[in-house]
């Protein structure tokens, strides 16, 4: 499978007495989609913000595209193609779903010190915002403010911003939560065509999702990883469905 | 043209009417008002683009407007008294010409909000507000001690400093620059709002995480509109201290930082004649209140009690509604 994209080595993250990471290793392979699940509390949003570049770990490393990232700031390892989203939607509400893809494109771009032009007369960014728009089903939206969108359009809207970065990988926290079936299904087929462009890191809570599109799973108890393997493996590991899985309507 | 962008245009319009019609009915002290209006509305300008744009609550914005009066009271006291700024290590002589002036007035408060706002934006909420206050209490308790340009008393100069080409000690024509200035950084702050620099530094106050997530800093987005807020700030304290012929500590004191926060709150956070609206109200509220009684600011106070609680977007906001978002 070649080199990982992403790779964790023995992080751990302790507030007081509490491990919230202890110990985890886990890499993000090309082209793959690898699932981080767990119980409420097992420590997942403290791994994210970790490699995302929020929180300092305190011990192990986290490697990106070959490089030592683990003292780099969110925005650097963004400006390194890490497309993250969010799992309470982070994005500007009194702005269009269009500025906020827009703000995106700006990023990546870069040139943010443009003081007279109108961002958004500028043609090639708002090419880079639309097609993002489109891609995740939000064209006709394009001009509603973001606090007028509904919380499963934001879902999508956080997904398009990411795009708007032509990420080389992706790290995504709950992109189902609150899209209803139907949403949740096209957003499953979505990030199913989405893994070719760049592998996804996915935590999320929907288990048919998961197991639909994880090539690989992740399971987090109590800061650890118990188990890392294919849907089947992780279906039928023991330790798994005492810790998680038994307690789930599967 | 939008609801907001007329109300504007009437604004401008009757701005600059009034020193106008005062010119040929020959009411000088209409014109000093309005002139009063048109500078501390620059102020408000300066600091509607850090705290409306940028979500900085700076209350130290008298620092700046300070800085750019003492640029104008230095400057000119030397010229006057044919005295040099400095002899050693190179000779700086003082200088009675404007743009000179307005120059150093930019610069030095340019560089004072660089370095407050290198210190303080590392804080936010509560902290920013009373580390700008606290920046701008030093200043102001620099010039009490600064014996040599007057101390409390500040200084004075005897004829306004002149601009090539025109007579500044005609009223109108000093309101003109006065009006051209505000006008121009009224042109910037709408350009500016909805460039890139402006969309992503308005992107930074609603989510600061967003920002930081598509690869932008917004340390130094803040730290850009700062320091251009202080120098607009700046370039109104010089025209002020031009107004008056004369500057103080007064213009350095936290009074002067809550009036120029005032003008933005009653006019309209982050609505482009905001200011404009606050400070002509302001002026006219001291003007015809303070008429009956010195105790005028218990209305103002009301005012604005009444504004925050009731009309978020100011006088703007209740005139021409919500602000649209850019299409």
């Amino acid at each position: 499978m070649g080199e990982p994209v992403l790779s964790i080595a023995n992080v751990s993250k302790s507030f007081g007495a509490l491990k919230a990471s202890d110990d985890v290793s886990l890499d993000l392979r090309p082209g793959e989609i690898h699932a981080l699940i767990g119980p409420n509390g097992a420590g997942k949003s403290t791994l994210i913000a970790q490699i995302a570049g929020g929180l300092k770990p305190d011990a192990g490393s986290i490697r990106f595209l070959g490089n030592d990232v683990t003292h780099l700031d969110t925005v650097g390892r963004a400006k390194l193609g890490l497309g993250r989203t969010f799992q309470v939607s982070a994005l500007a509400m009194e702005y269009t779903a269009l500025q906020n893809a827009v703000l995106g494109a700006m990023g990546a771009s870069g040139g943010v010190f443009r003081f007279f032009r109108r961002a958004l007369k500028d043609q090639g960014l708002r090419d880079v915002a639309e097609q993002a728009l489109a891609r995740v089903g939000l064209s006709d939206q394009a001009g509603t403010v973001t606090s007028e969108l509904s919380h499963g359009q934001r879902r999508q809207l956080e997904v398009a911003v990411a795009l708007t970065l032509n990420p080389k990988a992706f790290l995504m926290d709950e992109p189902m939560a609150g899209l209803g079936e139907a949403g949740s299904k096209e957003m499953t087929g979505f990030l199913d065509s989405l893994r070719a462009e760049a592998p996804i890191l996915l935590v999320e809570h929907d288990m048919d999702a998961v197991f639909t599109l994880a090539d690989r799973i992740s399971v987090l108890v109590y800061g650890r990883v118990i188990a890392t393997g294919t849907a089947d493996e992780i279906r039928n590991d023991p330790e798994v469905r005492r810790a998680y899985l038994g307690e789930e309507d599967e | 043209m939008s609801r907001e962008g007329l109300i504007n245009l009437v604004l401008a319009a009757i701005l600059l009417a009034v020193p106008i019609w005062a010119h040929f009915a020959d009411e000088p002290f209409i014109i000093t008002l309005s002139t009063k209006v048109a500078i501390l509305a620059l102020a408000g300008v300066g600091l509607n683009l850090a705290l409306g744009l940028g979500g900085l609550v700076s209350f130290g914005h008298a620092a700046y407007f300070g800085i750019g009066g003492y640029a104008m009271g230095i400057l000119a006291s030397h010229a006057q008294d044919y005295t040099p700024f400095m002899e050693w290590p190179f000779l700086i002589e003082g200088t009675n010409q404007m743009p000179v002036i307005w120059l150093v007035a930019v610069v030095m408060s340019g560089l004072a909000a660089l370095a407050i706002g290198m210190l303080s934006l590392r804080t936010s909420g509560i902290f920013f507000i009373m580390i700008t206050l606290a920046f701008g209490q030093m200043f102001y308790y620099f010039a009490i001690s600064w014996t040599a340009y007057g101390g409390e008393d500040g200084v004075s100069i005897y004829v306004r400093n002149e601009f090539p080409g025109l007579n500044t000690l005609d009223a109108i024509q000093f309101f003109a620059l006065a009006f051209i200035a505000l006008m121009l950084a009224l042109i910037f702050s709408s350009r500016l709002a909805k460039s890139r620099f402006g969309l992503a530094l308005t992107a930074a106050r609603q989510a600061e995480q967003r920002v930081e997530t598509v690869g932008i800093k917004p340390f130094q987005l803040r730290l850009t509109i700062f320091v251009i807020s202080g120098m607009i700030t700046g370039l109104a304290g010089a025209l002020m201290a031009d107004l008056n012929r004369f500057v103080s500590p007064v213009m350095l004191s936290w009074q002067t930082s809550g009036e120029i926060m005032i003008f933005v709150i009653l006019g309209g956070v982050a609505r482009l004649f905001g200011p404009v609206a606050g400070a002509a109200l302001f002026i006219l509220m001291e003007h015809i209140l303070g008429g009956f009684s010195e105790f005028w600011h218990g209305w103002l106070g009301l005012l604005l009690l009444i504004i925050v609680l009731f009309a978020r977007g100011g006088l703007i906001g209740l005139l021409a509604g919500k602000e649209k978002a850019d299409g």
